[in-house]
């Protein structure tokens, strides 16, 4: 099998204790077995991939062209349509149902998800800049960035200085976290740490790219 | 109930003896020393609870060889053998802070009758 990754969704945080009574910070992800709907190969669409899909929506919910789609397919309508690359397809058919037991306890994965939204944020949340002096005469700009740029030469501002604006709701990838538990039976991923995004977000969960092996 | 709950229900223990601020606690910790485990009674007062469910946690008081020391453990976690409540205090407050800024007869917490 070579499918390295699983789709959920992100469903809160909390702690448990550790084999030492340590306490470990997790996050709980749902992650329900996945339908296949689409098995993209290298001669047909030029890379290999599989969409999937999991969870359930019902049939009004479904525009026409997906359902067209899925009624292809003979897969019931789910959450979402996801597509997780593979190195190779062999040994995977529409219709097929995988679970969770792609990951094991123990090893390092990369969470891909989307962060939460911020808004227009200032530019002390954005870039985390310093702000100014709360004191020393300091009126109105405890917050303002300060200076962006020199006077007559250059006579303009340079392309990308980091100033305030829309913050978040942007796809993050959080590296190297440890899977504590896999349990296939409740559907059920504790990862170590926090995880991108708003509880209820889609959570790509994939094997560590860079870490080693744990 | 909590998205969470699920997790949770497995850290949760249901042996805790229900106690709160101002209560006085024998606290049995379970120490590890290299491959041996024994038991070490810290004793106090209860200053605070705090937080809910799997992290909830409560701080204990006491004065020892006349310096204060103050512990903080999870209600739920494994290293507590055992919660024993010694006696119940009368106290307003959720927070005992001020007994820190207290000594001696001053300190001392109210009995609370049995009524309840």
């Amino acid at each position: 099998m070579t499918l390295r990754a699983v789709v959920g969704e992100k469903v809160g945080m909390t702690q448990i204790f550790d084999a030492e009574n340590r306490a470990v910070p997790v996050t709980v992800v749902k992650v329900a077995p996945l339908r296949v709907v689409q098995v993209k190969t290298p001669e047909r669409e030029g890379y290999s991939a599989l969409q999937v899909t999991y969870g359930f929506r019902r049939a009004g919910a479904v525009n026409k062209p997906e359902a067209g789609h899925l009624a292809k397919a003979g897969v019931d309508a789910g959450r979402r349509l996801v597509e997780l690359r593979v190195d190779d397809t062999e040994g995977y058919a529409v219709g097929q149902e995988i679970d969770l037991t792609v990951l094991q306890a123990g090893e390092l994965v990369d969470v891909t998800a989307i962060s939460k939204g911020k808004g227009f944020a200032g530019s002390m949340k954005r870039h985390h800049f310093s702000g100014q002096g709360a004191a020393h005469g300091n009126h109105k700009k405890h917050r303002a960035p300060g200076s962006i740029g020199a006077c007559a030469t250059p006579s303009r501002v340079f392309k990308g200085t980091r100033m305030a604006g829309r913050m978040g709701a942007e796809r993050v990838t959080t590296l190297n976290l440890e899977v504590v538990e896999a349990d296939a039976e409740r559907e059920i991923v504790l990862v170590k740490g926090a995880v991108p995004g708003p509880r209820g977000g889609l959570v790509v969960i994939r094997k560590a790219l860079k870490g080693g092996a744990k | 109930m909590n998205p969470t709950d699920l997790v949770d229900r497995a850290t949760l223990r249901d042996d805790i003896p229900p106690f709160r601020p101002g209560d006085t606690v024998k606290v049995h910790v379970r120490v590890v020393e290299g491959n041996r485990e024994r038991i070490q009674v810290f004793q106090g007062a209860v200053l605070r609870r705090q937080g809910s469910g799997a992290r909830e946690t409560f701080s204990v008081r006491k004065v020892s060889f006349g310096v204060g020391v103050e512990r903080t453990f999870p209600v739920h976690s494994p290293i507590l053998a055992k919660i024993e409540v010694v006696s119940e205090g009368d106290v307003r407050r959720a927070k005992l802070y001020y007994l820190r800024d207290r000594v001696g007869k001053a300190a001392k917490i109210k009995e609370r009758r049995a009524t309840r």
